[in-house]
């Protein structure tokens, strides 16, 4: 049978290898690098703030915070989850995998808002982003793990850059779905009354859009704890290591502790972050109000008095 | 009266090459055929129309005649593709972005169909908002939201959040957010077209009380002809983008430009729009202190008139009817005992609909100014007559 490679062979493999490592190591390695450095500050203070937190205190805060935020029963499971993990032994990992996932997702924060908000903005910014995020949805994992290396080296901060790859799309996605869901009405109303586009954004749209904005938050939380095994591949710790290194030496036990460990800690942090999406839907997203939510119970709102007549 | 906003010759096309659609709308063609050969709609043509300081200018028409459109070409959300639309001596359709801020910020406020309140703010904070938007101080703003939940009756529901007010309530929330900002200018697009029958003519009487006090320019927009009649000062009719007929409520419903028009006026309630004035006969007094009784029935014989009304010092003093007349006369009594003190009497501006239970009486109204002083009679029979015209 006749087939195109008869004819024509793109040496596809070639050129990625000359491209990575005779241009972009040699070039572009301290650029890299230095990349490394907000990411390894970020996780430096949250490590040794979570270490430095003896396990009963910070079990009760968050057991606090998920009484608060989702209810009862989120919070008697959060209490025992995290007994459960201390009395299998694995603290320490787990607040290394906490640590590492909360940097993760702080910096996908502070990279996907923005980039969201522009898409919402911009059609053809839009446009170019779309294709990407495709990618970095899709392409498997492993495949970016070696430039990765290969640009940052081993060891946890190439990790959570792996982990912001895999984890940021959502982010960006349901910022630029919230904001273009917000009633245009309501954005013909703001600028009627001579809101500037950045007025426009901070009063109306981000504070609408941000029921939907905490729903990517949700998913992209989860998407990075789901890579917490595979960048222990590459000298990341916590309990992605302790599942490989029981793939490692076929130790079940030890890769099914560090797995039940992943999943508890899932888990806590789904359930928190999805109560924080569903209880602040229509409220003023202020810092202030949400740690007043925290401390007070809500009253329940009164019940509509009659329409006036006349 | 000075002129607040004049627009001059505005066109809107919405497609992609409106100059080219604007020319072939000059050749002649039909909105129609431009549709055809280009695809291209044309919203808003040639319109061109005046709004004095302090009326409503009502501007009517169905869905789709290009009044939102309109409405939205006067504080510049939508830009117009050909003429101006000066507010004082700003063309909106043309100033710079900056500017065009400043006349939204301060001369213009806009009150919207559907509400548009912000549901994740308190109504106070919503009302707010156009003085946070200009850079007001918390406190002064929280002062004069309050000032205009009370003009709208809502004083006590400034922390309630959008969503737990019914419909007429979210409304005035509306129009408190457009006062609260005192601007010149009221926009109001089809406001109370979301609200049922009841409250909306409860909302139409309230805005016409609270325009008595704020003598606001306003825009208003409606497709309920009835709603234009009660509310407008001057009344404009879109049709297909196209202003048919500008004027009063009287002059529309008494001389409707074209077939459009009439059909509308043709179900109008006219005792809601006739005045008194449209159907007055001029006065013919007699004085009582000159005149007797033969005198009165001499005059009312010659006028053909069933009653005559009496003046004292240029007052208004009573009525004699033609059958004491006839009695005095014959019982020679003096005309002061027969006079009726007791009689319908009206203002110029009263609506035929307040006239109607006085003319029941059977006697002539006397129409009379705040000094007591006779300027018009109207014959009952004349308020039947115009009740009952241009109804087949």
């Amino acid at each position: 049978m006749l087939s195109p490679s008869d004819f024509l062979s793109i040496p596809l493999d070639d050129w990625v290898n000359s491209l990575v490592r005779d241009w972009l190591v040699p070039n572009f390695r301290p650029f890299f690098r230095s990349l490394q450095w907000p990411v390894t500050q970020v996780l430096k203070s949250l490590t040794g703030f979570l270490g430095a937190t003896p396990m009963v205190v910070f079990t009760a805060v968050l057991s606090l915070v998920a009484w608060r935020t989702a209810g009862k029963g989120v919070a008697l499971f959060t209490l025992l989850a995290l007994c459960f993990i201390d009395a299998i032994g694995l603290w320490p990992e787990t607040m290394t995998t906490l640590a590492m996932v909360v940097t993760a997702v702080f910096f996908c924060i502070v990279i996907g808002i923005p980039l969201g908000v522009l898409a919402s903005r911009s059609d053809v910014f839009r446009a170019i982003l779309r294709p990407i995020l495709d990618i970095m949805q899709t392409i498997p994992s492993f495949v970016y793990l070696v430039p990765i290396v290969m640009l940052f080296g081993v060891g946890m901060a190439p990790g959570i850059i792996a982990t912001i790859i895999f984890a940021l799309p959502p982010i960006i996605r349901l910022t630029d779905l919230g904001i273009r869901d917000v009633r245009n009405d309501l954005t013909e109303a703001a600028v009627s009354f001579g809101a500037t586009p950045w007025q426009m954004l901070m009063e109306v749209q981000f504070p609408l859009a941000l029921r939907t904005v905490m729903a990517g938050l949700n998913q992209t939380l989860m998407l990075a704890l789901s890579m917490v095994v595979i960048t222990a591949m590459i000298g990341a710790g916590g309990l992605g290591l302790t599942v490989f290194t029981g793939l490692g030496r076929l130790d079940v036990g030890g890769a099914t502790a560090g797995g039940v460990g992943i999943v508890l800690l899932a888990i806590i942090l789904d359930r928190i972050s999805q109560a924080l999406t569903e209880k602040r839907s229509v409220q003023s997203p202020s810092l202030l109000q949400t740690m007043r939510g925290f401390f007070a119970t809500r009253r329940p709102v009164p019940l509509e008095e009659p329409e006036r007549a006349g | 009266m000075t002129t607040k906003i004049s627009a001059k010759n505005i066109f809107k096309i919405f497609g992609n090459n409106p100059d080219q659609a604007l020319g072939l709308l000059q050749k002649g063609q039909s909105k129609e055929e431009i549709y055809a050969s280009t695809g291209q709609t044309v919203g808003v043509d040639d319109v061109s129309f005046e709004v004095a300081e302090g009326e409503v200018f009502v501007v009517m028409g169905l869905s789709g005649s290009g009044k939102s459109t309109l409405v939205r070409m006067i504080n510049g959300l939508i830009k117009p593709s050909a003429g101006e639309m000066l507010i004082d001596d700003i063309d909106v359709a043309s100033c710079s972005r900056d500017v065009l801020r400043r006349v939204r910020r301060e001369k213009v406020a806009m009150v919207f169909q559907h509400f548009a309140l912000f549901p994740h703010r308190t109504v106070a904070e919503n009302v707010a908002f156009g003085l946070k938007i200009r850079g007001v101080k918390p406190d002064e703003r929280r002062e004069r939201a309050q000032a205009a939940l009370e003009q709208v009756g809502l004083g006590t529901r400034g922390d309630s959040f959008p969503d737990e007010l019914s419909g007429g309530m979210q409304q005035r929330v509306g129009l408190a957010r457009g006062l609260a900002s005192e601007p010149e200018i009221l926009l109001m697009d089809e406001p109370f077209g979301a609200l049922d029958p009841l409250i909306r003519s409860d909302m139409q009487q309230e805005l016409l009380e609270l325009q008595r006090s704020l003598k606001k320019t306003i825009v208003f927009i409606t497709h309920d002809l009835n709603e234009a009649l009660i509310l407008g000062n001057t009344i404009a009719i879109m049709r297909n983008g196209s202003m048919v007929q500008i004027g009063t409520a009287e002059q529309i419903v008494s001389n409707p430009a074209d077939d459009y028009v009439a059909a509308f006026t043709r179900d109008v309630d006219r005792s809601l729009v006739f005045t008194a004035q449209s159907i007055a006969d001029p006065a013919q007094p007699l004085d009582l202190a000159n005149t007797d009784a033969t005198a009165a029935l001499a005059h009312m014989e010659t006028h053909g008139l069933d009653a005559v009304h009496m003046v004292d010092h240029g007052k208004l003093a009573g009525i004699v009817t033609y059958r004491d007349a006839n009695t005095a006369v014959r019982d020679d009594v003096a005309l002061k005992h027969i006079m009726q003190e007791d009689m319908p009497t009206a203002s110029a501006e009263t609506l035929l609909v307040d006239l109607y239970p006085l003319a029941e009486k059977g006697l002539p109204i006397a129409l009379t100014d705040d000094e007591d002083r006779l300027d018009g009679v109207v014959a009952p029979q004349a308020v039947f007559a115009q009740l009952s015209n241009g109804k087949q």
